[in-house]
């Protein structure tokens, strides 16, 4: 049955160099855990980016109760995480995996640092991957906010005062992110708009120029 | 030189800097492109920047208290203010400690600890000073910091018209 509609769409479209091009490739014997067990140093790239796919998918669902409003935001969150069926798990899905992205993210970074895989020609990729950990920062920050409950208005006033005090610019960064004086109606809609549209926009992006750097240079070679 | 390249352009056929058909049409559709494309975001940055860009509400007096009420001695006071949150208004109480000093000029704290921002009240402890509940900070009458806090009390401004203390927008102590 599958097998069927494959063959017939792939009649149509060849579909199969498509697909053969993105998966079908050799790992190297030095990055196959199978083959040296230290080897799974190599999978926290792929594991924050499995982590990643669970925090997008898990963020969309989030937005199905979630109201980035004052006055309704904390209780659409106490709704969802206690009235929803499943609530506690999709939300601690996107909370608990908000953390572990980065723990994940910081385990690559340290694989990639100590096998020297930044070298030349790489050095392009190491940039990108430093964005997607800005990036990745940004996204802990904005969110942390959205719940709108002591904690999440508090973090958010000490993060934009402490951006703030950058010479010159700092003050003007601080209105921007506060959207305003204070840290209130506009400063969550900012953060909302910031934290699923802005900012896993340009995360998106940057993925897809790591992996395609990676494929084009491959992985790189053992130590 | 200027001798050797007139020289030179004397022999040569005049070679006129002319651009392309191919040229002019790629800086057309290059700079009609950049036209349509800065139409569009412009407005959306605008719509970005716009908290920037909006002139601040200059701080107003708020009427707390009749003059004769003060002492030397701080007192707690309440009062509202209107505050304006994009599409929300409301009228959040502030607190202010308000006393005289020795000359008799009123001055008026805000209660918020400069350590982790909890809330400091008048002589908890007997030792006429500010003290914070959360991590013993702990501030003189005019609102220095002794120990913990790494910052005095910040002040209200203050007016006194007509016999009634006016209190205005929250600025850093001017008395330490």
């Amino acid at each position: 049955m599958f097998k069927n509609v494959y063959n017939w769409i792939d009649e149509r479209l060849d579909i199969t160099p498509l697909w053969r091009d993105v998966a079908d490739h050799e790992v190297p014997e030095h990055v196959n855990p199978a083959h040296h067990f230290s080897a799974f140093v190599y999978c926290f790239g792929g594991l924050t980016f499995f982590i990643t796919v669970i925090q997008i998918l898990s963020g969309m669902f989030l937005t199905m109760y979630y109201v980035p409003d004052i006055i309704h935001a904390y209780a659409s969150v106490d709704f969802l995480q206690h009235q929803v069926a499943f609530g506690q798990i999709v939300r601690g899905m996107h909370h608990f995996g908000a953390s572990l992205v980065i723990v994940m993210m910081f385990l690559h970074t340290l694989r990639v640092f100590f096998t020297g895989s930044y070298k030349a020609p790489r050095e392009m990729n190491w940039v990108v991957g430093m964005l997607i950990f800005f990036i990745m920062l940004g996204l802990g920050f904005t969110g942390y906010l959205l719940p709108w409950d002591n904690k999440a208005y508090y973090a958010t006033k000490v993060g934009v005062e402490i951006a703030a005090s950058v010479p010159y610019i700092g003050p003007y960064i601080a209105d921007f992110l506060y959207g305003g004086d204070i840290v209130g109606a506009q400063t969550l809609t900012r953060f909302f708009a910031i934290h699923v549209f802005f900012l896993p926009g340009a995360l998106i992006a940057m993925l897809a120029a790591h992996f395609l750097m990676i494929r084009k240079q491959g992985i790189s070679g053992p130590l | 030189m200027s001798n050797h390249e007139q020289h030179e352009s004397a022999h040569r056929p005049v070679q006129r800097k002319e651009m392309s058909r191919r040229q002019f049409l790629s800086y057309t559709l290059g700079g009609t492109t950049a036209f349509m494309m800065g139409g569009a975001v412009l407005p959306m940055v605008r719509f970005a920047v716009d908290p920037l860009l909006v002139k601040k509400g200059e701080g107003t007096f708020v009427k707390v208290v009749e003059e004769s009420k003060i002492t030397t001695e701080p007192q707690e006071f309440k009062f509202k203010v209107h505050q304006v949150d994009g599409w929300y208004e409301s009228e959040p109480e502030l607190v202010a400690w308000i006393s005289r000093d020795a000359e008799g000029k009123i001055f008026a704290l805000s209660p918020v600890c400069k350590h982790l921002g909890c809330t400091i009240f008048w002589n908890t402890k007997g030792h006429n000073e500010y003290d914070c509940p959360c991590h013993d900070a702990r501030y003189t009458r005019d609102g220095k910091n002794i120990t913990v806090a790494r910052l005095p009390l910040d002040e209200y401004d203050v007016k006194v018209d007509d016999g009634i203390v006016y209190l205005g927008a929250i600025k850093p102590n001017t008395r330490v």
